[in-house]
């Protein structure tokens, strides 16, 4: 970890109008709680439905995909990467410092909404919101280490994350019981599952499934991201 | 310190980048030369660490350069490339540059290179609003902040006012005095001559020619020139020209005569002289070919040969 990285990373990413995207999602979120609650949602099956669908299912991925991209993907497009790059810090510590930035902008903008909107519906009751704010929580991790890795290794970043997110993980996840078990979010749930002891709510992975990938596609990610920032490359001015 | 390129290529794909070029930069001021798209760059970056040789090795006193972040305790890099956070105070860009580098005294060194390049003053001003000149002064501080013992400069000088331009080019002469090993990139022979002790030439990704700014100025005026003329009667000039060897070939326009001088020197006192004696009013002279790319291209050809 660097400090002077982190500050960097964290005012570019909070700075200005950047926050505003940041906050939309987690916003809406807690603005539909409210609103489910109005008009009398506020039942275990509501809440499920509500974090299943929209906080785990949509924002999750979504923030996970700007933190994890934004902590990187901009500074290698306009070359500001390189102020810190010309620097004697090894690019692994650079890459894991923009991983924590991102992990730490998911447990606020992601992980801690999620939890203030199934309570909202359901407080305390079988800790639901406990267990979704972990598994939110889980899967950011996984998504912020994904997607910083896309962000270093491809230009396309922003285009392949919400093809993998909204495609892979949303559309064929619905449709094919198979792709589930290779789906971020899923694993995330299955954690919240496991937290959780309502009666409305089943994971489709299982735990000793869902824990050793998280942990596996998360730390080989950080770390492919930073042997990639090793072999960064200038070109194309030319 | 010496930055040491032994047989250095780098090609993309099918096009060569840079073609075999064997050159070291030792202390004082060195200017790296050659036209746009020579693959000065492209050079710079190697051996800066920000791009492998395809074949040939970069080297900083000995040590790889190439994945050795250890490098930039003893280097400092201007890239061309903006490279700011605009966001950023200048001031807090510069002390960044010096807490990234593990500074004893950040603040100390960062006032100390914001006064090198006189931007003290807007300092507090983020440097989204400064001015090309000022952000490429903020670079050169946090470039110089931890007083490396090499500093690389790309196309430093581009975007510059001409009182900007010449405060840094003091600077640059002033930290090549002392002894520190600069090396900037530059397509303008003049900008070369004014601060560069030695030149490198590149042209089409080969090393063309090396020397101080006399050999190099000395190989570009004695080559081929080719001039554009219009006088009062330009067949009677041509007839009286073609007389002496120093013209190579004249060629009959509409708009005028193309003369080929195989002798710079001797066709520029030739030419006056003959205008005076057939009586030729003489409307127009103007150099066709004092481009950059045809000068090297005259380089290119005799380092071949």
């Amino acid at each position: 970890m660097n400090t002077v990285v982190a500050g960097i990373t964290y005012r570019a990413l909070l700075g200005r109008r950047r926050i505003i995207l940041l906050l939309l999602l987690p916003l809406g979120l807690i603005a539909l709680a409210v609103l489910l609650r109005f008009f009398g949602g506020n039942d275990q099956p509501t809440a499920v439905g509500l974090m299943q669908s929209f906080a785990i299912g949509t924002m999750l991925p979504l923030l996970g995909l700007i933190a994890g991209t934004g902590v990187i993907a901009p500074e290698i497009d306009d070359g500001t990467i390189i102020h810190l790059m010309s620097k004697p810090i090894s690019r692994p510590v650079i890459a894991l410092t923009k991983f924590v930035v991102a992990v730490t902008l998911l447990a606020v903008f992601a992980a801690l909404p999620t939890y203030v909107a199934a309570w909202l519906l359901v407080g305390n009751e079988d800790r639901i919101a406990a267990g979704f704010a972990a598994g939110s929580l889980a899967a950011g991790i996984a998504y912020a280490a994904v997607f910083l890795l896309l962000g270093v290794v491809t230009r396309h970043a922003v285009t392949i994350g919400i093809i993998y997110a909204l495609v892979w993980e949303s559309l064929v996840g619905n449709l094919l019981a198979g792709a589930r078990t290779y789906s971020i979010q899923r694993w995330g749930q299955s954690i919240a599952d496991q937290i959780s002891t309502s009666a409305f709510f089943e994971a489709d992975v299982s735990l000793s499934f869902a824990v050793p990938a998280l942990l596996i596609v998360t730390v080989a990610a950080v770390l492919w991201a930073g042997h990639r920032l090793r072999a960064f490359s200038l070109t194309g001015d030319e | 310190m010496k930055v040491e390129l032994s047989q250095v290529s780098r090609w993309y794909g099918n096009v060569v980048a840079v073609n075999d070029v064997t050159m070291t930069i030792g202390p004082g001021v060195t200017g790296l030369l050659g036209p746009n798209g020579a693959g000065k760059s492209t050079l710079l970056h190697m051996m800066a660490g920000f791009l492998a040789p395809s074949s040939g090795t970069v080297a900083l006193d000995g040590a790889p350069v190439w994945k050795n972040h250890r490098i930039y305790r003893n280097i400092g890099l201007v890239p061309e490339k903006e490279g700011v956070y605009g966001f950023l105070t200048g001031w807090q860009f510069v002390l960044s540059a010096a807490r990234l580098h593990g500074l004893g005294n950040p603040e100390e060194a960062a006032r100390k290179a914001l006064a090198t390049v006189e931007m003290e003053e807007p300092k507090d001003r983020r440097v989204e609003t400064y001015s090309k000149g000022m952000r490429q002064r903020v670079k050169v501080a946090a470039a110089l902040v931890h007083d490396p013992a090499v500093l690389l400069l790309d196309e430093p000088f581009n975007g510059m006012d001409p009182r900007q331009r010449l405060h840094l080019m003091d600077l640059i002469r002033a930290m090549g005095t002392a002894g520190k090993t600069i090396l900037f990139s530059s397509h303008i022979l003049e900008e070369v001559e004014r601060v560069a002790q030695h030149i490198e030439v590149l042209v089409a990704g080969r090393h063309a020619a090396s020397g101080n700014f006399r050999e190099i100025r000395r190989l570009m005026t004695d080559r081929p020139h080719l001039f554009m003329i219009r006088s009062s009667d330009d067949r009677r000039l041509a007839a009286a020209l073609v007389r002496d060897p120093s013209t190579g070939g004249i060629t009959l326009r509409p708009d005028g005569l193309e003369v080929q001088a195989t002798e710079f020197r001797r066709f520029a006192k030739l030419l006056p002289q003959v205008a005076r004696d057939e009586g030729v009013r003489l409307h127009q002279v103007s150099p066709a070919d004092e481009d950059l790319e045809s000068v090297f291209s005259y380089l290119i050809n005799r380092s071949g040969s």
